[in-house]
C-alpha cells in the first residue's frame, strides 16, 4: 500500500504531502527533506526507485516539479511509476497551466484517485466529473 | 474586519519570502488572522480559513486549531464547506484526537444523503482515517453502499470496506455476502476496488481463503476478466499507452497469485492465462513491463508447471538486458527472491547479473552483490570471486563490510584449495580491511590455525603484508598474532609455496614495537602486539632480553588493558619463567566452529560449542555500560573479572539478556555461547575447564560433606541463603547454591540475581530455577554458582538483586564476607 505521495520542487520545497499513515508532524518535515535529498542526488541516468529505512521510493521527475511516492514492500514498483503518470496526465487535463494555486482542488483529485494507500479511480473522465460539478455549483 | 485573503494569494505572499524567518512571520500573521476570525464564527469565510490552515499545515506549521472547524463545516449543508470540512478532517485530525469521535454522526447522515458526492465525501473520509469505533459503528452503512447499483459509491465503498476490516477483522462475515456481485460489473473502478477487497480479505483469513477457492469460484471469473482485458481491442476509456487498464490487469494478477499460492487446483487454472499474458503482452514500453514483472511474480509464486517458470526466468533474464534501470532493478529483485527455488534457471544468467555489479546504479549495485553471492558455487568460485574482489576495490563505503563478509563466507564454503583461502582473505584484509566486522578476525585466525600446512607461508604474507602499512586495523591484529604463533617459522626462512624472506628477529620485534607505539593502533590492537612479542619470548633465542624490556616498559602504561598484561607478563619473567615456555606453546588446532555470518546473505548456523578459551582475544571494541562499571567499580576498579553466564539450551531469555547488559564485554547474543574471557595468563593451563562445567551438569559426585551454609542476604523480607560443596578431584572449585526466599505477602517478579568477585577469582553463573519468588515462602528460586579460587584466597562477593515487588522495582547491592573457611581453603 502507499504510505504516501509527495511533490516537491527542484529546490527541495514540498508542493504538496499526503499520508496514508500517520507520521508525527515534526518528523514530516524531517522525512521530506531526506526524501527529496536522495531523490534529487541521482542523475537521470540512475534508477527511479531507492530504498529508504522500511519503504521503497518510487520518483519522477517532471520538468522542474518531482512527484516521489513512498510504498511498502508489497507494491509493483512499475505500476506505481505508471500511476505517478496517469496522476500527472489528470493533472495537466484540469489544470490548462500552473497548478500550483489550486491547492485544495489538486488535493480532490488526488482523493478520487488514491484512497487510504489503494488505487481506487485510473479513467480520467470518471475522475474529473466530481470536480467540474463542484466547479459549475460553485459558479451558479 | 476585511475578508481574509484568498489561499491562492496567501500562495503568492510565501512563495516570495526568501528567508525562513520571513515566512515564519507571514504565517504567524496569518494564523493570528485566522484565528480571530474563527472566534467572530463567521460562516462565509470559514472555508477559506481552513483551506489556508492547511496549506499552512503542510509546511509543517501547527494548525491543531482547526479541527473543531473542520468538524462545523462537515456539518454544514453546502458542499464546499463539506469538501474542505473533509479534507481538513483527512489532513489534521487522526485516531489519537478525541475530537474525531464527533465526526461520526456527522459521516452517518452523510452516507445517507440524497447527493451521491456526498456520501463519496464521507465514504473516503472513513475511508482514510476512521478509528476502530467509527467503523463498528458505521460497517452497517458501507455493506449497504456496497450493494448499491451506484458504480461511484460502490467502488469507493470496497475501499473503505477495506480499511473496516484492517482495522476490526472480525467485520469481514459481514461484507461477504456483499462481495458475491462484485466482480459482475463492468465498470473498471468497481473491479478494480473489488478486487482489492478480496485481496485483503484472502490475505487476512485462510478461512476466506479457502471459501473463495471453492465455493465462489473466484479463479475462473477473475481469469474471464483478465482475458477480457487483453482480447478486447483499443478502448480509449481503458487504454494506456497502447494497453487496456493495466492496472486492473496487475490487481488481478496479484489475487491470482494469492489463491493460487499452494493450490493445485487453481494453479492449474491459471496456466492458461499465464502463459498467454506473458507471451502476449507488448514489452516495448514500461507498461507491459509491468504487467509482466506481476506475471513472473504470480508464476513464481504459485504451483506452475515447470515451462511456466522457464518461461518466466527467461522474461527476467530479458529484463536484465534491457537498457532501462529500472527494468533491470526489478529484475534483479525477482531474482533474489526465486535463486532459492529455481537455482540451475537463475544460474544462466550469471554473467549478466555479474556485469551488474559495474553499474553506475547504487540501487543495482547492491541487488547485483546479494545476487552473486546467493549464485556462488563450488563450480564457479574462482571466477566469481575474482569478479566480486574487483567489485570491493571500486565499490561504495557502505557495501564494503556486506561484501566483505559475504567473500569471507563463500571462500570458507567454496575454498577449492587452503592456499586460494587464505590468499583471498589476504586480498580482502589488505583492500577493504579497515571495513571487515569485527568478528571476522577470531575467525580467521582459527582458519588459518587450522591449515597446519600453510603457516610458514601465511605468516610471510602477512609480515610482509604490514611492513608497508599498519593502519588497517583487523589486516594488523591477524597479522600480529600469526607473527606471535609462528614467528620462528618466519626467522628461520621455511617457506615453500613462496620465496622465503631473509627477516631477522630484531626486525620482527621492531615492526611489533612500532604497531604498539603507533597512535594508529587501536588499544586491542595493542594488546594483540604487546601478547605477540610475549610469545616470540620462548621462539626466539637471542632477542629475549629487548622483549623483556619492551614489556617492562608498558607495565606502567595508561591503557589498563595494556597494563595488566604487561604487569602479568612481567610477573611470568620474574616469578614463573619454569613455566613460561608451556604457557607459551603453541596453540592447538581448534575445533572448527560455525560462524554466524551476514543473515541477509545466506541461512546461517548458531554458534554450537564455544572455542577453547583463547588467551588474547579481543574484548570487541569501547563498550562498558554505565551499569557494568558501578558493579565493576564497587569491587575496586581493576581486580575484577566479569561473570560468564553460561547457557544450557533452554533458557529465560530475559535473565540471560540483563546479565549480560551488566556485564558489559561479553560478545553474547540471544542464542549465546560463552566467549573467550580476557583470561589472565595463568589461566591456561586449565583451558577446557569451564567448558566441561558446561557438558555436565554442576553436582559433583564427591562432594566434601559438612560446610555450614550461609545467610548471604537478609533484607526487606528476602532472604538469600548459599550452600556449599566442594570436590576432592578439583580443590580450586566451590559449588555454591544460592536459594532465594521471600517472607512478604506478596510475590516478587522478575527477580535477578548477579555477583562480581574480585580478580583472583572466577565466576560463573548457571540460570536460575524461575524468576519469580513466591511470597509467604512459600517456594524458592535456586541458581548455581562456580567459584574457581586457585590461589585460596578469602572468598569475597559482590552480589547484586534486582525485582519487582508491590509494583515498584527494586534493586540492591550487597557484600557478602562471611564465606566459612572450609568453602575457600
Amino acid at each position: 500500500m502507499i504510505k504516501f505521495f509527495l511533490m516537491v520542487n527542484k529546490q527541495g520545497q514540498t508542493r504538496l504531502s499526503k499520508y496514508y499513515e500517520h507520521v508525527e508532524i515534526n518528523k514530516r518535515t524531517v522525512l521530506e527533506t531526506e526524501v527529496i535529498k536522495s531523490c534529487l542526488s541521482r542523475s537521470s541516468e540512475q534508477c527511479s526507485f531507492i530504498e529508504y529505512k522500511d519503504f521503497k521510493l518510487i520518483y519522477r521527475q517532471y520538468a522542474a516539479l518531482f512527484i516521489v511516492v513512498g510504498v511498502n514492500d508489497t507494491e509493483n514498483e512499475m505500476a506505481v511509476y505508471e500511476f505517478i503518470h496517469n496522476f500527472v496526465e489528470v493533472l495537466d487535463e484540469y489544470f490548462s497551466r500552473v497548478i500550483m494555486f489550486n491547492l485544495d482542488k489538486v488535493h480532490i483529485i488526488l482523493d478520487e484517485m488514491l484512497l487510504n494507500g489503494c488505487i481506487v479511480e485510473t479513467n480520467r473522465a470518471r475522475i474529473l466529473a466530481p470536480l467540474l460539478i463542484l466547479d459549475k455549483m460553485s459558479e451558479s | 474586519m476585511p475578508a481574509p485573503i484568498r489561499l491562492r494569494e496567501l500562495i503568492r505572499t510565501i512563495r516570495t519570502a526568501r528567508t525562513q524567518a520571513e515566512e515564519r512571520e507571514m504565517i504567524q500573521k496569518e494564523c493570528a488572522a485566522i484565528r480571530s476570525s474563527f472566534r467572530e464564527e463567521d460562516n462565509t469565510y470559514r472555508c477559506r480559513n481552513v483551506a489556508k490552515l492547511l496549506y499552512m499545515h503542510m509546511l509543517g506549521y501547527p494548525a491543531h486549531f482547526g479541527q473543531l472547524e473542520c468538524l462545523k463545516l462537515i456539518a454544514s449543508q453546502k458542499f464546499t464547506d463539506k469538501r474542505i470540512g473533509y479534507l481538513g478532517a483527512m489532513l489534521l485530525l487522526d485516531e489519537r484526537q478525541d475530537v474525531h469521535l464527533l465526526m461520526t454522526n456527522c459521516i452517518k447522515n452523510d452516507l445517507n444523503h440524497s447527493t451521491q458526492f456526498v456520501q463519496g465525501l464521507a465514504l473516503c473520509t472513513l475511508g482514510c482515517m476512521g478509528s476502530s469505533e467509527m467503523c463498528r459503528d458505521l460497517a452497517g452503512e458501507v455493506e449497504k453502499l456496497l450493494k448499491t447499483s451506484n458504480s461511484y459509491l460502490r467502488k469507493k465503498a470496497a475501499l473503505c470496506a477495506v480499511h473496516v476490516i484492517r482495522k476490526v477483522p472480525e467485520l469481514m462475515e459481514m461484507f461477504l455476502p456483499a462481495t458475491k456481485n462484485l466482480l459482475n460489473e463492468k465498470n473498471h473502478g468497481v473491479l478494480h476496488t473489488s478486487v482489492v477487497l478480496l485481496t485483503e480479505m484472502c490475505e487476512r483469513s485462510p478461512d476466506m481463503l479457502a471459501h473463495f477457492r471453492k465455493n465462489e469460484k473466484l479463479v475462473p471469473q477473475l481469469v474471464r476478466i483478465l482475458k477480457n482485458l487483453i482480447m478486447s481491442g483499443y478502448s480509449p476509456e481503458h487504454d494506456v499507452s497502447g494497453i487496456s487498464d493495466p492496472f486492473l490487469q496487475v490487481r488481478i494478477l496479484r489475487l491470482l497469485r494469492i489463491l493460487g499460492r499452494n493450490d493445485d487446483d487453481s494453479s492449474e487454472a491459471m496456466n492458461d492465462i499465464l502463459a498467454q499474458v506473458a507471451t502476449n503482452t507488448e514489452t516495448s514500453k514500461n507498461v507491459g513491463n509491468a504487467i509482466l514483472y506481476e506475471t513472473v511474480l504470480t508464476i513464481m509464486d504459485i504451483k506452475s508447471e515447470s515451462g511456466l517458470r522457464v518461461l518466466a526466468i527467461n522474461i527476467l533474464g530479458r529484463f536484465l538486458l534491457n537498457n532501462d534501470k529500472n527494468i533491470r532493478y526489478v529484475a534483479l529483485t525477482s531474482l533474489l527472491k526465486t535463486v532459492q527455488t529455481d537455482h540451475n534457471a537463475v544460474q544462466r544468467h550469471r554473467s549478466t547479473i555479474v556485469d551488474c555489479l559495474k553499474d553506475l546504479d547504487v540501487s543495482i549495485k547492491r541487488r547485483a552483490m546479494e545476487l552473486s553471492f546467493a549464485l556462488v558455487n563450488g563450480n564457479n568460485i574462482r571466477g566469481m570471486m575474482k569478479e566480486l574482489l574487483y567489485f570491493l576495490d571500486s565499490c561504495e563505503p557502505e557495501f564494503k563490510a556486506d561484501c566483505a563478509s559475504g567473500i569471507f563466507l563463500a571462500a570458507e564454503k567454496y575454498a577449492p584449495s587452503k592456499r586460494w583461502h587464505i590468499d583471498t582473505i589476504m586480498r580482502v584484509l589488505t583492500t577493504a580491511g579497515s571495513y571487515v566486522r569485527d568478528d571476522a578476525v577470531p575467525n580467521l585466525i582459527q582458519l588459518i590455525t587450522n591449515s597446519v600446512e600453510m603457516h610458514a607461508y601465511t605468516v610471510q604474507r602477512l609480515y610482509k603484508a604490514i611492513l608497508g602499512d599498519y593502519s588497517q586495523q583487523p589486516l594488523v591484529q591477524v597479522a600480529a598474532w600469526c607473527i606471535g604463533e609462528y614467528g620462528d617459522l618466519l626467522v628461520s626462512g621455511q617457506c615453500e609455496e613462496e620465496e622465503p624472506i631473509q627477516v631477522t628477529e630484531d626486525e620482527v620485534l621492531d615492526i611489533l614495537e612500532s604497531i604498539l607505539i603507533s597512535n594508529m593502533s587501536t588499544s586491542v590492537t595493542r594488546g594483540y602486539a604487546l601478547t605477540a612479542i610475549m610469545k616470540l619470548s620462548t621462539r626466539f633465542s637471542c632477542t629475549v632480553n629487548r622483549i623483556k624490556k619492551v614489556v617492562s616498559i608498558y607495565g606502567s602504561s595508561i591503557d589498563v588493558e595494556l597494563q595488566q598484561r604487561a604487569v602479568e607478563y612481567n610477573a611470568l619473567f620474574k616469578k614463573y619463567d619454569h613455566m613460561r615456555s608451556a604457557l607459551l606453546e603453541r596453540m592447538p588446532v581448534m575445533e572448527k566452529v560455525t560462524t554466524n555470518g551476514p543473515s541477509e546473505i545466506v541461512q546461517t548456523n548458531g554458534e554450537t560449542e564455544p572455542a577453547p578459551l583463547e588467551t588474547k582475544p579481543p574484548p570487541s571494541g569501547p563498550q562498558p555500560t554505565s551499569q557494568a562499571n558501578d558493579l565493576l567499580d564497587l569491587l575496586g576498579g581493576n581486580d575484577i573479572t566479569p561473570v560468564i553466564p553460561t547457557v544450557p539450551t533452554s533458557k529465560p531469555a530475559s535473565a540471560g539478556g540483563e546479565l549480560l547488559d551488566l556485564l558489559g564485554d561479553i560478545t553474547l547474543t540471544g542464542a549465546p555461547a560463552a566467549a573467550p574471557t580476557p583470561a589472565s595468563v595463568p589461566q591456561i593451563s586449565q583451558p577446557p575447564f569451564l567448558l566441561d562445567g558446561l557438558s555436565s551438569q554442576p553436582l559433583f559426585n564427591d562432594i566434601t560433606p559438612g560446610i555450614p551454609s550461609i545467610t548471604a542476604y537478609s533484607k526487606n523480607g528476602l532472604k538469600i541463603e548459599f550452600t556449599f560443596e566442594r570436590s576432592n578431584t578439583n580443590p580450586s572449585v566451590t559449588v555454591i547454591t544460592i536459594q532465594a526466599s521471600n517472607s512478604t505477602e506478596l510475590d516478587m517478579t522478575d527477580f535477578v540475581f548477579q555477583a562480581a568477585v574480585p580478580k583472583t577469582f572466577q565466576l560463573q553463573l548457571l540460570s536460575p530455577s524461575s524468576s519469580v519468588v513466591p511470597a509467604f515462602n512459600t517456594g524458592t528460586i535456586t541458581q548455581v554458582i562456580k567459584v574457581l579460587n586457585p590461589q585460596k584466597q578469602q572468598l569475597r562477593m559482590r552480589i547484586k538483586l534486582t525485582y519487582n515487588h508491590k509494583g515498584s522495582a527494586m534493586q540492591d547491592l550487597a557484600e557478602v564476607n562471611n564465606f566459612p573457611p572450609q568453602s575457600w581453603q
